[in-house]
């Protein structure tokens, strides 16, 4: 069993994880609702630009958020100037880089459920009088749910085992900013941890293999609507 | 009530193009697949842009002149070849989604389509029959202003085929309601039609 340290690594990284992927949702879904419903010059950048941390090497986005984010960081002074805080070594930062990692995952997982929804079904709705809010409302957005659910799903996975650009960001601060990854990886160079690496990397594959299949579940719902559950 | 209809839309290799103005009662859209009878109809419900044209109900520009009224405020009531149910929400949530007007119009309305034993039901659980029926009193409860019909019952046996039609014919006749059907099957552009428009 985990001892109370170990306890205390989990459980910031589930809420590390919990928070970032809670953020990123709503922009995510955003993102991929422009991209499966509107056309507009420049889409395939932004579509790139999305996707850009799924391929870009972690300690590049690290390195990235660190200079957006660092006191002198455009993002950084403004938080600095207006809030008086800073996210570097916080478990906030650590929310932060999860998040950007786990956004293109939950745009392609979103998008794909909202490109699904069969667009003759809203066409049908508006020649009923409803204008495109009331389409998106009652149409869209529960026909997408269970996709936009798997998505989530797989950005906290993705999130609770965010490394690169975490260690780089906001460093590896026990307590702060130390989530799963990071304490295997201080585990691995410590002598005589190999215990203490065994059993946080088997909290990290339940918890991966959990959302996978959770997420996996609820894409074959993807289109069908949740009333389906 | 009258339709006037005029438009043009190239769409891929194909040229719509339709010159129409009728009258009361029920024009039929006559004519092989593929030579843009639908489209038509989606032009008109608002669906579908023309490249050029004008659509006008009783006088009043739907679209042309500056105007394009998203279909929203079109009042049409479409009803596809497929019955298009929303299938998250039951036969009843079905119905409802764009009523206007009082609740015996919804009593009625029910009564003469025969569908008041399957309000509670999901979509997915209909037959084509009854499915269609549905997507008949959701497009009539809305309180259109006139109907379009695009081969409702093309994906139906005979004997389903017969039941929407006696509902066509009782829209037509009793409801009174203008209507614009496609088909590609003589015998029911006959029947239905009060003129018959080739294309």
């Amino acid at each position: 069993m985990l001892d109370a340290a170990e306890w205390g690594i989990v459980a910031l990284s589930l809420k590390v994880g919990g928070v970032a992927m809670l953020v990123t949702l709503p922009v995510a879904f955003a993102l991929a609702w422009l991209l499966a419903r509107v056309s507009f010059p420049g889409k395939v950048i932004v579509d790139a630009a999305i996707h850009l941390p799924l391929v870009v090497p972690p300690v590049v986005t690290g390195w990235l958020l660190l200079l957006a984010f660092g006191p002198n960081g455009p993002i950084g002074a403004w938080l600095q100037d207006w809030f008086g805080i800073t996210v570097l070594f916080r478990w906030t930062g650590a929310a932060i880089a999860a998040g950007v990692m786990a956004l293109p995952l939950m745009v392609r997982a979103m998008r794909i459920s909202i490109e699904a929804v069969d667009r003759r079904l809203e066409n049908a709705a508006r020649t009923l009088g409803a204008g495109p809010w009331r389409v998106f409302w009652t149409l869209t957005l529960p026909l997408s749910i269970p996709g936009v659910l798997a998505g989530a799903v797989l950005g906290f996975a993705r999130s609770i085992g965010e490394f690169g650009a975490t260690i780089t960001f906001v460093s590896n601060v026990p307590g702060e900013t130390q989530t799963l990854p990071l304490a295997i990886y201080s585990a691995l160079q410590q002598p005589g941890a190999d215990a203490m690496v065994w059993r946080l990397s088997c909290v990290s594959v339940g918890l991966s293999l959990v959302a996978l299949i959770a997420s996996e579940l609820l894409t074959r719902r993807a289109g069908r609507g949740l009333h389906v559950l | 009530m009258s339709f006037e209809i005029d438009v043009e839309k190239r769409l891929g290799d194909t040229r719509v193009s339709l010159t129409l103005d009728a009258g009361e009662g029920a024009t039929v859209l006559f004519g092989p697949s593929g030579v843009g009878k639908s489209s038509v109809l989606n032009m008109v419900a608002g669906l579908l842009r023309p490249d050029r044209g004008r659509i006008a109900i009783d006088g009043e520009t739907l679209f042309g002149d500056g105007v394009d009224i998203p279909p929203e405020r079109r009042r049409a009531g479409y009803v596809f070849q497929e019955a298009r149910l929303f299938p998250h929400m039951r036969v009843r949530a079905n119905l409802l989604y764009g009523v206007r007007g009082e609740a015996e119009r919804f009593e009625d309305i029910i009564g003469f389509l025969g569908i008041g034993h399957l309000l509670d039901r999901w979509p997915r659980t209909l037959s084509g029959g009854e499915a269609q029926r549905v997507a008949i009193g959701r497009a009539l409860l809305s309180q259109p202003r006139f109907l379009l019909l695009d081969e409702p019952l093309s994906s139906l046996d005979r004997a389903r085929r017969e039941e929407i039609m006696l509902a066509i014919e009782h829209v037509r006749d009793v409801l009174k309601l203008p209507i614009l059907m496609v088909t590609h099957d003589p015998e029911e552009a006959e029947r239905i039609g009060n003129r018959v428009v080739r294309m």
